[in-house]
């Protein structure tokens, strides 16, 4: 107590820096901001005194654990489990070597999702799996899916492939061509790895819960990007038969909700189609959020595309550039370079969005939530259920956001 | 004023009666001309005069309505092999430079070669580097156009026309962007061009240096050619009222 | 390369190179391609149709809908279908534009909170923010339905302050309603009217005559310009009072607040939001709420950023500056960013579908299960929800086309 004092001595307290001067110039600078001070405070005493009462005393959160495995990937049989982690493993070994590659940026986005598996890692699932689940089966259940998918050893593995690669890939400067490359080709490696073939095939019916959800809005970002790259080059067409079917896709589009796009999907699709050919109805929610997005992904390219001078082009002309060549090499690398941000603000939606399948039947990560709800054991946990949907949904959006944000920051102060 | 040894008799731009039309405005008014190879021509008038437009024609960044083009013994109609073989004759050179900001300098110059007279990447570069030498910046290879200067981005830009191996080069107001002490460093490039034996159609307001490099020189007013003549005539001894008029005013100036 | 230096000219082009002739070819091919495509389709769908002994045609729209609507204007099952379409478009109409109010209220208020001086505030507003706009709105609403379906009987409603019950049947809320003593109250309100335009024209001519005493003639107000003085300042205050003091002076209430009141089994009186409306409603206009208040901040921090300190620079006070500098110049900046999240939330009310409120698609699937009509009645749900998005984009593009003549005129 004595050291205190003396440390107050050698310190007056009003340092422009201090607490109290902080306290000061944000919270009681003029008499209405220290009346809205005490209200905002009583207001989060009492919002948050509910919040501790109700997540401590009253939720029953054993309705995670115990279906945490549909939850992440719904009907995906669980001796099948091992090709997600292979997907996932990939992914590291690319995240890895994107980082050490194109550092900065790059380095940064992949170290916190480096940082995010090994907080999960972390997570003492024990001591909720130690806590009473008074139910036999729910038991065996969370056992399986703790033991399986939630195995550590996996993940500690794919965080251990992730830094072997990025020291690896450190200063090889040549093996960016190979990492876009194998980027590209990771997403069909994706797609083919999780629906196997012969014997092990998993039908896309039986994707369900988180992984579905990413599914979706992988497939919508990653196909609508051609189409729309294409919609917008149509839409700025010299040619009028082109530009304006462009122009009238896109607004059609954009002019009503995706939801009656995906009930077209499920209920006009089939009879346009010729007699005995089927798709499934995962693979028909695909192609309407692909065909969706590809609209307001055009929109996106085509501010970019707007903002290149003209002289860009006639430059690319002088030196004997063709058309495609011209947008190839000269007009779309930049266009696509000054709206990243709305790719990722459009990825941010999309992501949300795949939330409205659930409305034509499938299982989502919502519409799991919702089958879940459904079952007599567990109606009526729809609180802690939606909840924790939400804090996933949640924690994807932000990231994205935040990642859309600095690329922002990096845009602005970039060389070229 | 030295006399200029490469030129002959061979003429490689023919314009006929040349007639350009902007919605209802009339740019060019019927440009008949010809041009010689080795010839260096330097285009001069007041702004909206048509001088640039002309130029662009002569590659066809802009389409002529009337009249014919024919660049060494290529007409320019809408066939689009002649467009397309034409524009590998012809070099440009803008006023804004218009060098691809997302491309490093040398990269920006060995994009034509590459894609279009499908040199191997290796020759490409290695004739970008020789031309970069003559423009005395091969140190700024490797660095992006907007690390450079301006008179430094016109030299690359140069390179960059250079580097198809034109037979023609145009400059499009090639030094009216940049600041006054870089305008030198460019016309120097130029002058150096122009000695080596080039066919140069060069719009300006350079009269220092349209006086000292040019065999004709051609002034423009209202879309037509009011007057062309040598340097020499062209400047002592104008015979129309609005040129004599421009020539006070530009050495005033 | 030179060997071109002597190539004869051709007197023709070959069609293949000619650029007149490609551009026009690539078009048709296009349109062929589109046109084969479409043919594809519809005949895929003829036989399709077949199959199942469909014929397309609108008849089935007169006849009886035969399906009940919980709730909107008029209806009745022995209606015609078209009847029941429209009840789902006036649905779509009334969420769309009470969530528009809701939202935009919301909005504003977070948006400009996020700005506030007070660090706990501008954080509060953040927080909600940033925690609505990242989580889908369909869970959202599916969450809020679950909580309007979890409110007690009606025997146990929740009852705040008297006036507002809550119970599984809804929300209800107490309603103003003219009372016995309105058209007394109408009176005042005509005398207000004449009573401003009596003090406007005095003040006028006072200050005008004040005026006219003044020795330099020049620049002299003209007398117009004293009224438009008047009227600014004095014809609202006057108006008000008056009006207010008629409230207290009519011999009867002009208005009644109807409270809900329980009767027998439920609750009447007052109003009553259907718990799928109110689930609806919260969703949307929370959601969009979210995307306002960021519309709001960002407009006003455009306009703060440079014109905000020359404004200070010049002298203005705080208040001042709020008024005169910021505000003019964030509304156009706000407008088209705000007109398009007022198309989102029309769009979005679609998804009243999943809890069973009986907006435009709600309506349209169930008569397309009922009909089999699925390809006509799609069509007429796409086209009402085209109709409305380029409408509000038509009046948007009018907006853009003002403010930016506006901008250059100055």
């Amino acid at each position: 107590m004595e050291n205190l004092a003396i440390t107050q001595e050698v310190k007056p307290p009003n340092t422009s820096k201090g607490p109290v001067k902080w306290l000061q110039d944000n919270l009681f600078n003029t008499w209405y901001n220290t009346i809205l001070t005490f209200l905002a405070l009583v207001f989060l005493f009492f919002v948050f005194r509910g919040i501790f009462i109700w997540v401590f005393t009253q939720a029953e959160w054993q309705v995670i654990p115990a279906n945490l495995q549909i939850l992440m990937i719904g009907a995906y049989p669980i001796e099948q489990v091992w090709r997600i982690w292979i997907v996932l493993y990939t992914l590291f070994v690319l995240l890895g070597l994107s980082a050490a590659v194109w550092k900065g940026l790059v380095l940064r986005i992949s170290t916190a999702i480096a940082i995010f598996g090994l907080i999960l890692l972390l997570i003492p699932l024990d001591i909720v799996k130690n806590s009473e689940i008074g139910y036999a089966t729910l038991e065996y259940n969370f056992n399986i899916a703790y033991l399986i998918f939630f195995k550590r050893k996996w993940l500690l593995g794919g965080l251990v492939l992730f830094v072997v690669s990025f020291f690896l890939g450190r200063d090889k400067n040549k093996l960016k061509r190979w990492v876009i490359g194998g980027w590209v080709l990771s997403f069909p490696w994706t797609m083919i790895t999780l629906h196997g073939f012969g014997e092990n095939t998993v039908s896309t019916t039986n994707w369900g819960g988180l992984l579905l959800t990413l599914i979706l809005a992988a497939v919508g970002i990653v196909v609508c990007f051609p189409l729309g790259v294409l919609l917008a080059l149509g839409r700025r067409s010299q040619l009028p038969a082109i530009k304006w079917v462009s122009t009238i896709y896109i607004e059609t589009t954009r002019g009503v909700p995706l939801i009656t796009i995906l009930f077209m999907g499920s209920i006009i699709f089939p009879i346009f189609m010729p007699g005995d050919f089927q798709l499934d109805k995962v693979i028909r929610a695909m192609i309407a959020l692909t065909l969706f997005s590809a609209a307001y992904m055009a929109e996106n390219v085509r501010g970019g595309l707007q903002a290149i001078p003209q002289g860009q082009v006639e430059a690319a002309q002088a030196v004997g550039l063709t058309y495609p060549k011209t947008m190839l090499f000269i007009v779309l690398p930049q266009a696509l370079r000054s709206v990243i941000p709305a790719i990722v603000g459009q990825c941010i939606s999309l992501f949300k969005d795949t939330s409205l399948v659930t409305i034509v039947g499938l299982q989502d990560l919502l519409g799991i939530a919702r089958s879940i709800l459904g079952n007599p054991t567990w109606q009526g946990l729809y609180v802690e259920l939606y909840l924790f949907i939400a804090a996933i949904y949640f924690i994807f959006c932000y990231a994205m956001s935040y990642v859309s944000q600095k690329i922002e920051a990096d845009l602005g102060i970039g060389k070229h | 004023m030295t006399e200029n040894e490469n030129i002959t008799n061979d003429p490689i731009i023919i314009c006929e009666d040349v007639h350009k039309w902007f919605d209802d405005f009339h740019v060019l008014k019927g440009i008949t001309t010809t041009f010689k190879k080795g010839e260096r021509a330097v285009i001069c008038g007041p702004s909206g005069s048509g001088k640039s437009t002309f130029i662009r024609t002569i590659n066809r960044l802009e389409e002529h309505q009337r009249g014919t083009i024919i660049v060494d013994g290529i007409e320019l109609s809408n066939d689009l092999r002649n467009i397309n073989l034409i524009r590998q004759e012809v070099g440009m050179v803008f006023q804004q430079f218009n060098l691809f900001p997302h491309l490093t300098n040398i990269k920006n110059i060995t994009l034509g070669p590459i894609q279009v007279r499908k040199m191997s990447k290796r020759a490409a570069e290695e004739a970008a580097l020789a031309l970069l030498e003559r423009m005395d910046i091969a140190d700024q290879a490797y660095k992006y156009p907007a690390e450079i200067s301006g008179g430094q981005q016109q030299r690359v830009a140069i390179a960059r026309a250079l580097a198809m191996e034109p037979k023609i080069m145009l400059f499009d107001e090639p030094t009216s962007a940049l600041d006054p002490e870089m305008i030198s460093e460019v016309l120097d490039v130029m002058r150096e061009l122009a000695h080596s034996g080039m066919t140069m159609l060069v719009v300006t307001h350079e009269m220092g240096f349209a006086r000292e490099v040019a065999d004709r020189i051609m002034f423009f007013d209202e879309g037509v050619v009011i007057e062309e003549a040598a340097p020499a005539d062209f400047f002592d001894n104008p015979q129309h009222e609005r040129t004599k008029l421009f020539i006070s005013q530009t050495l005033q100036h | 390369m030179n060997n071109n230096t002597h190539t004869v000219i051709p007197d023709k082009i070959p069609f293949y190179r000619d650029v007149r002739f490609l551009k026009v070819f690539f078009q048709i091919l296009f349109l062929i391609g589109i046109i084969l495509l479409a043919g594809f389709l519809y005949s895929n769908m003829l036989n399709g149709l077949r199959k199942q002994n469909l014929a397309l045609d609108l008849s089935f729209l007169g006849s009886e809908a035969g399906f009940g609507i919980s709730e909107g204007i008029d209806y009745d099952p022995s209606d015609s279908y078209l009847k029941a379409f429209w009840v789902g478009i006036v649905n779509t109409l009334k969420v769309s534009i009470v969530g528009i109010l809701c939202a935009t209220i919301i909005g504003f208020i977070f948006g400009i909170a996020r700005l506030s001086s007070n660090w706990l505030i501008r954080n509060i507003a953040a927080v909600y923010v940033e925690t609505f706009r990242n989580i889908p709105l369909l869970l959202q609403i599916v969450f809020w339905a679950a909580l309007t379906r979890a409110l007690p009987t009606v025997r146990n409603s929740i009852i705040i302050s008297d006036s507002i019950v809550l119970n599984v049947r809804g929300i209800y809320l107490p309603s103003f309603e003219p009372g016995p003593g309105f058209s007394a109250w109408l009176w005042y309100l005509l005398a207000g009217v004449i009573l401003a335009i009596i003090v406007v024209l005095a003040l006028a001519v006072f200050r005008h005559s004040g005026q006219l005493r003044e020795p330099h003639d020049t620049d002299r107000p003209s007398f117009i310009s004293n009224i438009i003085f008047g009227a600014k300042w004095a014809a609202a205050p006057t108006f008000l009072i008056v009006a207010i003091a008629g409230l207290f002076l009519t011999s009867e209430a002009p208005f009644v607040v109807n409270r809900p009141v329980l009767q027998g089994f439920n609750y009447v009186g007052g109003m009553n939001l259907t718990p799928e409306f109110s689930a609806l409603l919260i969703g949307l206009a929370v959601y969009t709420s979210a995307f306002i208040a960021e519309v709001v901040r960002s407009g006003i921090q455009a306009v703060v950023k440079g014109q905000r300190e020359a404004a200070r620079a010049v002298g203005l006070k705080e208040s001042q500056v709020l008024r005169l500098i910021v505000i003019p110049q964030a509304i156009p900046i706000i407008v088209p960013p705000l007109t398009s999240q007022y198309l989102n939330l029309a769009k979005n009310s679609s998804l009243a579908t999943a809890i069973g409120f009986p907006e435009l698609l709600h309506i349209g699937h169930t008569m397309m299960n009922q009909t089999g009509q699925s390809i006509p009645i799609f069509g007429m749900v796409m086209v009402s929800y085209l109709i409305m998005s380029l409408t509000t984009s038509a009046f948007m593009n009018w907006y853009n086309h003002r403010i930016t003549r506006i901008g250059r005129s100055r």
